[in-house]
């Protein structure tokens, strides 16, 4: 009982002491947090960096997970889990990977974690193989030093490689989440749902079309970084209709929304708490063509196919008036191109991206020369996303005035792409984006003959769109390792598509993001939000 | 009763082999998942392996007999989109659409009866008028526009109330509610609304005609001859005789709101599943499709069913006239 007062004294102190650490903790979590609530249409399919590699996944899984190599703020390559790279032969690729990296779950980064998720990327059941285009194996030298051997050459392996994101080899043996998920089999495999990346974020609660919370990686190896921002979280909240997304700007429910429906982006403007950050995509819209048949599936004309003329290709690009399309249907989100691949990506060249004036009489006489004085009827096709369908209702009445007689048909993206990859059009609308940031990709894809033996030739031409000279060049490009020499190539191809009008770009949209004021966002032209270079005011 | 319960749940298991069956007819024109499923850089080749691993290569009536089959064993496959079980998606889904749809029901009930009861009885007055004249705009615009106008008058402009989700739920076993949070309540509000709207309506009106029809009726002359009070007579004997239809087409509108529910749980990302429904038929997600259409195919036969037993239980007249006609 003696010892009683001081006791209580003492107590009182450190009761003291700790309320005021409290307090000093809470204070400071209060001026560290920044949660970022990031609301879009879409939600991740998946949480398996390996499975379904859509856009939406992607933009969540760029978070959590990383590659050998990165994009930075300008989208250059630099390292990332890789610090430097050399080719010691045409087929090999070695890579020296960045010591001390820790996957969240506390374990350290090594080669076999490499070379485990190369396997699991080329595994039958992977959806993302083509992130990894051209390699055939990997092979360990040492605990930091891994090979990816290839089974033909790929000069721009880095521009796939970023995308191949790795998983740790023991979470995934841990977990028996081995393989991709196989759907067929009715699994629902651990690694759909749960994560264990390299990168600055973790996800912490995975909700389907409710909620995804991520969470920044304290320990991550680039936190120090220049660019780095100050989001401790991000609660990413799909909510899929379009109005409902723009109040909940308005109303503050939201700080960022990425994709702002075009209708509403005037009136977030002129909200004094709201900015919008307009970015160019690497996108390009463009009409195509079926150069191939020689009766036109759809159209009046019997015995011939008039789109096989250039003639009257380069007619139908006089006709269109693609600045008239930005104003009255891309609302001004629009840069015209008269190439396939926008600025900045390797190989566009200025001398190729030159657009046909908008000039009816021009139209009219190409028309004439080619034996269609009045005209023809054909079918336009479009899918019903924006802004496709409105493109495709814009389209016809100027094709109209110099007698070529345009419907359109507008299908749900479900049944649209399944009838142009069976070549059921004469004519269709589409947009493409040169993800790899090389021409190669795009011109490989579209432009190359499809030989039907499905080895990437063509694969996306569905016009089948075919030009021999064109195909030596591409092949060509394939294969020379010298970037001077293999831009010259590209410029060549792209010049030349052009002229023929193999496929008409119409323009790069550009994406608005809307966010309240006190976000800063940094545009990526993947149109994907890195979080940690967000900062919140 | 036993064999006509019997009989029913036998019909329903028919109803939903026909529901199915009609719905996989029709996945041939909804799309192919898999173009949605792969990145637009893949090649025609990976392409042709998905679509074959996921068995859409094959004729709709082995994919239906395949998915009957699985469906016996309790396997409604996995999403397409979201790749998980489809009946663990659903059965995680359910509670959300369920509590929306009785709050919307009771809101039906609890408004619109005392305003069909006011409208019958003060046919001239000024009130009447403009309730029935506000309740053909609520059965006549769309669900989408009134939602629209509620987030912007509560969560734009007041900014009281949530305009999406379906804010903190509790988790109670397999059931998940919002009626024990603050923030799920709020939430609540406005798709409730929004979705009870027609429900009101309804019933007002419902209740008005039947109640007009009833106090023309001789016992209430009588009962008005034998002194009682105006109350007695409105409510204990006028309103009692309107309620059986009403409480008929009640349950029948809550088959309708849980089914149709779709477009309200998207216009506020209400996590229900309309919205999971939606999702899937843009995405061609063949197996939510097929598993919901037959859910909620059981939804309507559980519904008319009890409707049916409860038809027989309260109206003396139709056992009588069963029996008399030898049977049901």
């Amino acid at each position: 009982m003696k010892h009683a007062p001081s006791l209580t004294s003492t107590r009182r102190i450190a009761l003291a002491l700790l309320a005021a650490t409290c307090a000093l903790f809470i204070a400071g979590a209060e001026a560290e947090a920044k949660t970022l609530r990031y609301a879009s249409q879409d939600d991740p399919q998946t949480l398996d960096p390996h499975s379904a590699s859509l856009l939406p996944t992607t933009r969540v899984l760029s978070q959590v997970y990383e590659g050998l190599v990165m994009r930075d703020k300008n989208f250059k390559l630099v390292p990332a889990l890789a610090v430097s790279w050399s080719q010691p032969d045409a087929r090999t690729w070695r890579f020296k990977l960045r010591p001390n990296v820790k996957f969240h779950d506390g374990s350290p980064f090594t080669a076999d974690d490499v070379v485990f998720s190369l396997g699991r990327v080329l595994h039958p059941l992977s959806q993302s193989k083509t992130f990894v285009q051209g390699v055939a194996s990997a092979k360990k030298i040492d605990n930091l030093t891994v090979d990816l051997i290839m089974k033909e050459p790929n000069p721009v392996l880095l521009n796939h490689l970023f995308q191949f994101r790795i998983m740790s080899k023991e979470w995934c043996i841990k977990n028996k989440a081995e393989i991709p998920q196989n759907y067929k089999e009715n699994e629902d495999t651990f690694a759909s749902r749960n994560t264990n990346g390299t990168g600055p974020f973790k996800v912490t609660l995975r909700q389907p079309d409710v909620k995804t919370v991520l969470v920044a990686n304290e320990d991550w190896w680039n936190r120090n970084a220049p660019d780095h921002g100050n989001v401790t979280q991000v609660d990413l909240l799909p909510v899929k209709s379009n109005a409902t997304r723009a109040a909940a700007l308005l109303s503050g429910e939201v700080d960022f929304v990425l994709d702002p429906p075009p209708q509403d982006i005037a009136r977030l403007k002129s909200n004094p708490a709201i900015k919008v950050v307009e970015g160019t995509e690497a996108r390009v819209q463009y009409i195509a063509f079926d150069s191939f048949r020689p009766e036109l599936l759809y159209s009046d004309v019997k015995g011939k196919n008039p789109l096989k003329d250039p003639r009257v290709r380069q007619a139908i690009a006089h006709a269109i008036d693609v600045d008239a399309i930005k104003e009255k249907v891309m609302r001004g989100l629009s840069v015209p191109i008269g190439t396939l691949v926008t600025s900045g990506v390797q190989g566009y060249s200025k001398d190729a991206d030159k657009r046909y004036a908008f000039d009816k009489e021009k139209a009219k006489k190409l028309l004439a020369e080619a034996g269609y004085p009045n005209g023809f009827a054909i079918t336009f096709d479009c899918a019903n996303n924006q802004p496709a369908a409105d493109i495709c209702q814009a389209v016809p009445p100027m094709l109209s005035q110099v007698g070529i007689r345009a419907t359109p048909n507008i299908v749900p993206q479900a049944t649209y792409f399944p009838k142009i990859q069976k070549n059921d059009t004469s004519m269709y609308l589409l947009s493409w984006s040169t993800s790899t940031f090389d021409s190669l990709y795009t011109i490989q894809a579209l432009l190359h003959t499809n030989t039907g033996t499905q080895d990437g030739n063509g694969d996306s031409n569905y016009g089948r769109y075919s030009n021999p000279k064109m195909d030596a060049l591409i092949d060509q490009i394939k294969v020379e390792g010298d970037m001077k020499k293999r831009d010259g190539l590209i410029r060549e191809v792209l010049i030349m598509a052009n002229s023929d009008v193999a496929l008409l770009a119409m323009h790069q949209p550009l994406v608005p993001w809307a966010m309240r004021k006190n976000v800063d966002a940094v545009f990526s032209p993947n149109n994907v939000a890195y979080f940690y270079r967000f900062k919140i005011n | 009763m036993l064999a006509f319960i019997i009989r029913r749940l036998l019909q329903s298991i028919m109803v939903m082999l026909a529901v199915g069956f009609i719905a996989f007819s029709l996945f041939n024109f909804v799309g192919d998942p898999v173009s949605l499923m792969l990145p637009p850089e893949a090649t025609a080749a990976d392409r042709e392996e998905v679509r074959k691993s996921l068995g859409l290569d094959e004729p709709f009536y082995i994919q239906f007999a395949k998915f009957v089959g699985n469906a016996l064993q309790g396997n409604f496959g996995i999403s397409l989109r979201l790749g998980r079980p489809v009946s663990q998606l659903l059965i995680e889904r359910l509670p959300a659409t369920l509590e929306l749809a009785m709050t919307a029901a009771l809101i039906g009930l609890f408004v619109g009866i005392p305003m069909g009861v006011y409208t019958a009885l003060r046919r001239h007055s000024v009130t009447s008028k403009i309730l029935l004249t506000g309740s053909l705009i609520g059965v006549s615009l769309p669900n989408f526009l009134i939602g629209i106008f509620l987030i912007l008058i509560f969560a734009v402009w007041l900014g009281v109330l949530p305009s999406f989700g379906r804010g903190d739920v509790t988790h109670i076993g397999l059931w998940s509610t919002g009626f024990l949070t603050i923030s799920g309540l709020k939430a609540l509000v406005l798709p409730a609304v929004t979705l009870g709207l027609f429900p009101v309506t309804l019933i007002m009106r419902l209740v008005r005609s039947e109640m007009l029809e009833v106090l023309r009726t001789d016992y209430i002359k009588f009962a008005r001859a034998r002194g009682l009070t105006n109350r007695s007579v409105h409510f204990g004997h006028a309103l009692k005789n309107t309620l059986v239809p009403v409480i008929t087409i009640t349950g029948l509108q809550l088959g309708g709101l849980i089914a149709f529910a779709i477009i309200t749980e998207t216009v506020f990302q209400w996590p229900g599943m309309g919205l999971l429904f939606i999702q899937a038929v843009q995405f061609a997600d063949i197996p939510v499709m097929a598993a919901y259409l037959c859910l909620i195919g059981l939804i309507f036969v559980v519904i008319n069913l009890l409707v049916d037993m409860l038809y027989y239980t309260v109206d003396p007249r139709l056992r009588i006239s069963r029996a008399a006609a030898g049977g049901h």
